[in-house]
């Protein structure tokens, strides 16, 4: 069914009103790159560029009828993709721009709960645009804003001419807070390579986390930084300037490490965990090391949505660890700590 | 023996139907073409999304991502209905004496038989519409149920209440159940003397196609291995009753299904483009197409029941003739 050669890829735009979305849009519609893309948006807007690839849509959100409240997916998006797919050739990719005030996860879960969705597009990855003047009120005054760091893969830091340098790290070090596996990137006016930004294969679990050989590998928990930090991981000499965080809210990342893990522990493990706080996590991802495997296993997660695979072999080089991040909120890390630990082989 | 005259088509065939016992193929890209002494077409939108079919009027109902509802008969000739600017025209539907309706977003239209155009508005969007069979009602399947707008009255809508996502809605054609197919791989019904719920659930697919048997006596389902038919004669309707499962296949899933316009028989298209017949009596079987290019998507039979035209995803489309 998921053909990858096929399907198409999906990036889904999310930011605050002013945050620079429409720049990035009408970046990604105007710049010669050679590729076509279908745009869903909430509404018309600002964009500029003459495209009748843009597709109004209103945002329509669907609790799916199995008993779970976060089994959410966005019913307007089935729909529309399905009328566009349905003429093929028009377009490379499609990119979905939400509105300031979403909540991701059901834009992201049509991708995996949707069959006839499924097999014909892929969810490549979720980019966050956050405005670097005003994130710290967003924060204070909004959830959506931190779910929009959370649930992101890719976060542009813009508008970083409206502020310092010690904010800028200040503001660097809350979203790593947030979360540490995106990689950020500051922008001015959404200036951005697009290769940073689309056909990421954030969701992919043959390419998840390949673009990030530190995964989780830094050593000092004080410490947040990400995939894009590039100090010696060797020689701990941080140069970072550790400012106070902003961040006073309640979505947190728990990262988790252990040796060689048991198969037989650990997926009734990760299966249970996820239907109960399932609610609570946001984001999953992992790299597990069975124990006899030659394999790297790769896990991610969105709620109680959960995929794995092994993706493939261990180098020499590498450590045969297992790592896994949770993004959510309310989580209870020393009951996850342990119950992690207890799935050693 | 059946047999088929095959026609080729390049692109996503939407709704395969006999328009005065013409065969016509409507297209995703907005081309409809027909088998009119010869192969003839008209390019009627710029990208088609939804029809409706009017037999007694001849003429095919088509909504489109141009924003237009178009009105295009036997001949080829349109007339454009309403236009909806900037809006994808998601569902379509025909009522008796003229009347046709529109959905795009949380709006729905129709076009009264004295040319008065009129709307509907949801507080969610409007997924599928279907008129009550002598039209004094629209119904607009959306999340959470279907509410049912007086056309020609001023008026509260009546409210039909279930919980999850409706995806298209269906009036039995003596008017007594309306019946929706769910985002949850579900059927569901009521009846309309009493509200009382039907529940017609375990398919393993979304359900994108069904058909009304002569009389209103059955109705066949797409979204399993089988064609799904479940019997609305008793004065319950399916409650309590077992479906029909007809001409099951170990490795495809039904994808359209269509009744025969007198008999008790559908014909059935998978997965893999196979087109078959089956009877309810006796659950005889007779295949009418091998496998093709792509899923079958829609079809047809004619006036007398002699020939069936069937599209595909791929576009291989074609008439299957039964009378020899």
């Amino acid at each position: 069914m998921n053909d990858m050669e096929t399907q198409i890829p999906v990036t889904v735009l999310t930011g605050y009103l002013g945050s620079g979305k429409t720049t990035l849009l009408n970046r990604i519609l105007s710049e010669g790159h050679g590729k076509r893309y279908a745009v869903i948006v909430n509404e018309f807007g600002e964009i500029g560029i003459d495209n009748e690839l843009i597709v109004e849509s209103d945002e329509e959100i669907y609790e799916m009828n199995n008993g779970c409240v976060c089994c959410t997916v966005r019913g307007d998006l089935i729909r529309v993709v399905e009328g566009l797919m349905r003429r093929p050739g028009r377009f490379d990719a499609i990119i979905v721009e939400t509105t300031g005030l979403a909540d991701p996860a059901p834009v992201a879960q049509t991708f995996f709960m949707d069959d006839d969705v499924r097999a014909k597009t892929r969810l490549d990855a979720v980019v966050a645009l956050v405005d670097a003047k005003h994130l710290p009120l967003r924060l204070q005054d909004s959830r959506e804003a931190e779910d929009q760091l959370a649930f992101a893969d890719v976060v542009l830091l813009n508008k970083t001419d409206l502020v310092d340098d010690a904010e800028l790290q200040a503001l660097e070090q809350t979203i790593r807070t947030i979360n540490p596996s995106a990689r950020i990137h500051r922008t001015e006016r959404a200036g951005i390579n697009l290769d940073a930004v689309l056909d990421r294969g954030a969701f992919d679990l043959s390419r998840a986390l390949e673009n990030d050989p530190h995964f989780l590998g830094h050593e000092h928990p004080d410490h947040a930084c990400g995939p894009d930090c590039d100090h010696d991981h060797h020689d701990h000499h941080h140069h970072h300037n550790h400012a106070a965080p902003i961040h006073d809210t309640k979505v947190q990342s728990i990262s988790l490490r252990a040796g060689a893990l048991d198969p037989k522990k650990f997926f009734p493990w990760i299966q249970k965990t996820t239907q109960i706080d399932g609610p609570n996590i946001l984001r999953l991802k992992g790299i597990i090391a069975f124990d006899g495997d030659t394999d790297r296993y790769v896990v991610q997660g969105i709620h109680m949505i959960i995929e794995g695979d092994h993706q493939r072999a261990w180098r020499d080089d590498e450590a045969r660890e297992s790592r896994i991040v949770f993004i959510g909120r309310d989580l209870d890390r020393e009951k996850l700590e342990r119950t992690f630990l207890a799935c050693t082989a | 023996m059946p047999t088929v005259a095959p026609l080729d088509l390049d692109g996503h065939c939407i709704t395969a139907t006999f328009i005065n016992d013409i065969p016509h193929f409507a297209l995703a890209d907005g081309v409809v073409h027909r088998l009119d002494h010869g192969h003839k077409w008209a390019e009627i939108h710029d990208g088609l999304l939804s029809t409706a079919i009017d037999a007694a009027a001849g003429i095919i109902v088509s909504g489109g991502e141009d924003g237009r509802i178009q009105a295009t008969d036997s001949a080829g000739k349109t007339t454009t209905v309403a236009t909806v600017e900037r809006k994808w025209i998601t569902s379509v539907a025909i009522g008796p004496r003229g009347l046709i309706g529109w959905a795009t977003g949380k709006t729905a239209g129709a076009r009264l038989g004295d040319g008065q155009i009129r709307s509907f508005q949801h507080e969610r969007s409007i997924e599928g519409l279907a008129f009550a069979p002598k039209g004094a009602r629209i119904a607009a399947a959306r999340y959470n149920g279907v509410s049912m707008f007086w056309v020609a009255a001023e008026g509260q809508p009546v409210d039909l209440e279930w919980k999850g996502a409706h995806t298209d809605v269906t009036f039995s054609p003596d008017g007594k159940y309306v019946v929706t197919a769910m985002q949850e791989n579900a059927l569901h019904g009521w009846r309309l003397t009493d509200s009382r719920h039907m529940r017609m659930t375990g398919y393993p697919a979304k359900i994108k196609s069904t058909s009304w048997s002569a009389k209103g006596k059955w109705l066949a389902s797409s979204g399993a291995p089988a064609a799904i038919v479940w019997p609305f004669h008793g004065k319950d309707g399916p409650m309590g009753k077992s479906p029909l499962e007809l001409g099951t296949r170990g490795d495809q899933s039904v994808t359209a299904v269509a009744c025969h316009p007198t008999d008790d028989v559908v014909a059935i298209g998978y997965t893999d483009g196979m087109v078959m017949a089956s009877r309810f009596s006796d659950q005889k079987e007779v295949l009418l197409r091998r496998s093709g290019e792509g899923p079958v998507t829609s079809l047809d039979w004619d006036k007398a029941g002699k020939r069936i035209c069937f599209g595909s995803e791929a576009g291989d489309c074609g008439v299957v003739d039964i009378s020899a």
